[in-house]
């Protein structure tokens, strides 16, 4: 299928000389919410790098989809020493947002209004894991992959999220996530790794 | 390329600048560093000008060398740490490219600020003020070569521990051809003769490792994220 979102065929994942995952399929196809559980080291997190075609050394089978990915992983991907808006203008997933009221509006979503100017430095963990996650609301592209999203992420917080993440389904986006937290997302699929363990 | 890419590469430059100029201390230490060198020499060598002024081209250039491999050996360790590396590799720009421009931005707060304050430390040892230019010009060239030699190396031990040594160990024997025309060129200049085939040689080093550097840069950065 030409428009699948990402679509994983017998990926087999090792890491290191330990063979983690054997025979793990997937098709990811728009308005998709996928959540992937597994117990502690059951490579959740590889994976994740695997689907966003970060490592590709010790990952066998066929991997496919859209180019048009936003990864955010357990790295926040922002400057300790920029202010929260200098960071959102320039995101590595190859947008630049110019518009410093669609960045604004971003963190008034995750309610980090009049956090503006401030570096991120000095917000708390789990602010700046706000920050980070704002670019889903400066991001157009398709494939979300978001590890450990709600980690450090308070109860409205998860709420807000949820519902960009519902958003993003609703609007012919998909969802791959892990979170170790049970969500209220209506329609969500569940990858459980353990079953694939090795 | 893609439409956006202009302004995806302008605002990373900035933002590469953004982050250093408010750490001042990052671009003035290694100033620091090359001036306390220097000064150890006249200590070490004794104070005789005529030995200072002849041994000045190779003691600057070697300073020049070190300083430059030490600065350049960090220069993707905070993009690792804070995961702006793991979204570079995954930006639909290639990442040869946004790995240029994050060498180039280093290389204009260290070499290109090292060229342009070389000549205080030319006459600290004594120089002919002839060879002044030729030194600055010979400095700009071969720390670019010396950032891209470097950040090749730095690309390949980003995400070891401990990569100084092996960083040292991989990156000096790449800058010999550098410092031997960097040092020739000087040398002939204050001997009085013409050095501009030396700095056409640099020149040509410097066009060399802009075309070929990216590259191996994108493609250690690769290896470096698959940990």
């Amino acid at each position: 299928m030409a428009d699948d979102l990402l679509r994983l065929e017998s990926i087999d994942l090792e890491r290191g000389v330990r063979r983690l995952l054997t025979g793990v399929s997937l098709t990811v196809r728009p308005g998709d919410c996928w959540q992937m559980l597994g117990s502690n080291g059951s490579g959740k997190t590889s994976l994740m790098r695997a689907m966003a075609g970060l490592t590709r050394l010790g990952v066998q089978g066929y991997r496919g989809g859209t180019d048009s990915v936003l990864y955010q992983g357990h790295l926040p991907g922002l400057k300790p020493l920029l202010s929260c808006r200098e960071n959102l203008r320039w995101h590595g997933s190859g947008r630049v947002t110019c518009d410093g009221q669609k960045i604004d509006a971003a963190l008034a979503r995750v309610g980090l209004e009049g956090y503006e100017d401030t570096v991120i430095c000095q917000l708390s963990a789990g602010q700046q894991r706000r920050v980070g996650l704002a670019r889903l609301w400066l991001s157009e592209a398709l494939l979300w992959l978001l590890d450990e999203p709600f980690t450090a992420i308070d109860v409205d917080g998860t709420a807000i999220l949820e519902a960009q993440i519902q958003h993003h389904c609703a609007t012919g986006g998909g969802v791959v996530f892990t979170s170790h937290q049970p969500t209220h997302l209506p329609e969500l699929k569940v990858l459980d790794l353990d079953k694939y363990a090795a | 390329m893609l439409p956006e890419a202009g302004a995806f590469l302008r605002y990373q430059g900035r933002r590469h600048l953004q982050v250093a100029l408010r750490r001042p201390s990052d671009i003035v230490g290694p100033l620091i560093f090359f001036l306390m060198v220097i000064t150890l020499f006249p200590i070490g060598l004794g104070p005789d000008p005529t030995v200072l002024a002849a041994l000045a081209p190779g003691i600057l250039w070697v300073v020049a060398l070190l300083s430059s491999l030490v600065v350049s050996g960090r220069l993707f360790q905070a993009d690792f740490e804070d995961g702006t590396l793991e979204q570079l590799v995954l930006s639909p720009h290639p990442l040869a490219i946004s790995a240029m421009v994050e060498v180039l931005c280093h290389w204009l707060l260290s070499g290109v600020l090292l060229a342009l304050a070389s000549p205080a430390f030319a006459v600290l040892l004594n120089m002919p003020s002839r060879a002044i230019p030729v030194l600055m010009t010979s400095l700009a060239l071969g720390t670019l070569c010396l950032s891209l030699i470097g950040a090749v190396a730095a690309s390949l031990t980003v995400a070891l521990r401990r990569g100084g040594v092996l960083l040292s160990l991989l990156s000096i024997p790449l800058t010999v051809p550098v410092l031997i025309f960097g040092t020739a060129a000087v040398r002939e200049a204050a001997l009085g003769y013409d050095p501009s085939s030396w700095l056409a040689l640099l020149g040509a080093l410097a066009a060399g490792g802009c075309v070929l550097a990216p590259f191996a840069i994108a493609a250690g950065l690769r290896i470096s994220l698959e940990a």
